[in-house]
């Protein structure tokens, strides 16, 4: 009998602890998947957060190194520099990559460090709680904006990758979300997209990615899907934010 | 040449070809030769990064991918770096810092001070670990010393610290460089990160949930720093043979306790000098060996007394050990230190 669906090459047969209805797996069997499809799994580094996705490498089949919270594009800048032909990826939650680690992000982007950041936008810390993120929507319940986050007392939804995309340095920068079979495939493509603008050499390249944390959300699943597209889309619209290799799109 | 060059050709000629660092006062001419020899290279990157946060990290990165990789900083700028020195002690990553300390606490000043032998000589960040940190007292050994470092690094797979001063890094000394070393050449690296070409994936990694597994990570990097400790200790002794003092002192502190050592050799004074030159691993042994001969011992630093600890913990309660510092970048002169040195002798009636 033909196979039409299998694992892929690049990931692990381990079954992912995540929290049930996590878009963390999606995203890994993402990842796997065009690796694998772009054939590029034995020349793959990739760069793990500390956060849920810090387990990462056990699920991916590839070359993996461990960052401090925060530091992924800088860690991966010295991969990348000391191994030009690689294909070097982080792959960071929203308070990794847009709080404590905002200073490497903004000037890893500014020196279009060959590299492809992943982004992953679920509003909140996860692997500590639930705590407020640098995402948190207003008015977000969380373990330490009880009540909702009010923006002068807590700051406000931070873009980062609009700003990221104000640097001469990035190539590529698109949001997507993995809250619908379509949204997943715009999802694969981005970041094959991202790959690809990497192993061009055109520069740094992001994919921010909203993902469902429906433990921390306190809802289902489905309700967390629901969610992103009623309210955290509304906030951060989906779709390409700058792509360098289409002339006048993007700032 | 002066220190902070010597430095960065020392580095560059054992092979080091990535240079990540942020400018901090008084090591600037290290990042600036770096910057200008790696641009002349091939093979060769220099990042001025946004932070020494930054600098630190593009060193994991750059050392997971097995390439021989440096950075250096002064005091506060060190401190910035101690959180990703953890991690390179913790993921078993060879690096070479390098600080050319200054005074301190806080931002303290950029005259030379060395109140950093604590931070460098416990690991400096979170966690049980331990750098090598070696201490040069001349140009020379600053050339010499930083390409043992790399060396050291590769060998036990662990961040190596020089321990100079702005001092070291300011003077300008000639020096004779050992031979260029070709990174081509060096032993490769069977457990970096290169790409999982015809092998299973590669992880460096230092979250371990597992208590009974973290321990044993723990004990697996003690029973190399046990190693370490048996087969790595630098000392140099001057005039100890007939001693009946002993004066202990590293880096410029042991320069200038030299000096004073002499004066009071012409007093017809019986004192010697030791000078760590590991001071981790601390010449500990060595130390109690000469305890057996020497009964009156005289610590001198530029500090508030750290490396005395360490001489108290080698000599226990048998040793008469007196302690003099200048701390917050003050240089004492040898007349200053061999005025010292003799009243302690006389007083005791050697």
């Amino acid at each position: 009998m033909k196979k039409v669906f299998s694992r892929p090459r690049s990931l692990r047969k381990v079954p992912f602890h995540y929290c049930p209805g996590c878009g963390h797996s999606i995203i890994h069997r993402l990842v796997a998947e065009v690796i694998d499809e772009m054939g590029l799994r034995e020349i793959t580094i990739g760069v793990p957060p500390a956060g849920c996705a810090v387990l990462a490498y056990f699920y991916f089949d590839f070359d993996m190194g461990e960052s401090p919270h925060g530091r992924g594009t800088a860690l991966a800048t010295g991969l990348k520099r000391a191994l030009p032909d690689r294909l070097v990826f982080t792959y960071q939650g929203d308070g990794d990559i847009a709080a404590i680690g905002t200073a490497e992000t903004i000037h890893t982007a500014n020196r279009g460090e060959n590299i492809t950041a992943l982004f992953i936008n679920n509003a909140c810390y996860g692997m500590t709680g639930g705590q407020m993120a640098p995402t948190t929507l207003l008015g977000q319940n969380t373990t330490t904006s009880p009540g909702g986050r009010e923006g002068l007392r807590d700051g406000y939804p931070i873009r980062l990758s609009e700003m990221l995309a104000l640097t001469d340095g990035s190539a590529y920068i698109e949001r997507t979300a993995v809250n619908s079979p379509v949204n997943i495939r715009k999802t694969k493509k981005a970041i094959a997209k991202g790959f690809k603008v990497q192993m061009d050499g055109l520069g740094f390249s992001l994919i921010e990615i909203v993902s469902p944390c429906p433990t921390n959300w306190r809802m289902s699943s489905h309700e967390a899907c629901q969610w992103i597209e009623k309210e955290i889309i509304q906030y951060y619209p989906l779709g390409v934010i700058k792509d360098v290799t289409k002339r006048g799109q993007g700032c | 040449m002066r220190g902070n060059h010597v430095v960065a050709e020392a580095a560059i000629r054992a092979g080091c070809r990535f240079y990540f660092g942020y400018p901090i006062t008084p090591q600037n001419e290290t990042p600036e030769y770096m910057a200008a020899a790696l641009s002349k290279l091939k093979d060769g990157v220099f990042i001025q990064a946004e932070s020494e946060l930054a600098a630190i990290n593009m060193v994991i990165g750059g050392s997971m991918a097995g390439v021989r990789v440096m950075t250096s900083s002064s005091s506060p700028g060190i401190s910035l770096k101690q959180e990703g020195i953890s991690y390179l002690a913790a993921l078993e990553l060879p690096a070479v810092i390098v600080n050319m300390c200054r005074g301190g606490p806080g931002l303290g000043n950029i005259a030379p001070a060395q109140s950093d032998y604590f931070q460098a000589t416990r690991g400096g960040g979170h966690g049980d670990y331990r750098n090598i940190v070696l201490a040069p007292s001349s140009c020379q050994e600053l050339a010499e010393l930083t390409m043992e470092a790399f060396d050291l690094a590769d060998i036990y797979r662990i961040p190596v610290i020089i321990l100079a001063d702005g001092m070291l890094g300011q003077m300008m000394e000639p020096v004779e460089f050992p031979d260029h070393k070709n990174p081509k050449k060096l032993s490769p690296k069977d457990w970096a990160l290169t790409g999982a070409k015809g092998r299973p994936g590669r992880v460096i990694r230092s979250l371990i949930l597992d208590p009974v597994l973290e321990e044993e990570h723990n004990w697996k990097l003690m029973r190399k720093y046990e190693r370490i400790q048996k087969k790595e200790v630098r000392y140099e002794t001057f005039l100890l043979g007939d001693a009946k003092m002993a004066v202990v002192a590293f880096g410029t502190a042991a320069r200038i306790a030299k000096g004073a050592v002499q004066k009071v050799r012409e007093q017809g004074l019986k004192v010697g000098l030791l000078r760590p030159i590991s001071l981790w691993p601390f010449p500990e042994k060595v130390l109690v060996e000469l305890g057996k001969r020497v009964k009156l011992f005289f610590v001198f630093e530029m500090n508030m007394g750290q490396m005395v600890e360490d001489v108290r913990i080698a000599l226990g309660r048998d040793g008469d050990i007196h302690f003099y510092g200048r701390p917050g970048g003050v240089v004492p002169t040898p007349l200053e230190i061999s005025r010292i040195i003799s009243s302690h002798y006389l007083r005791k009636r050697l």
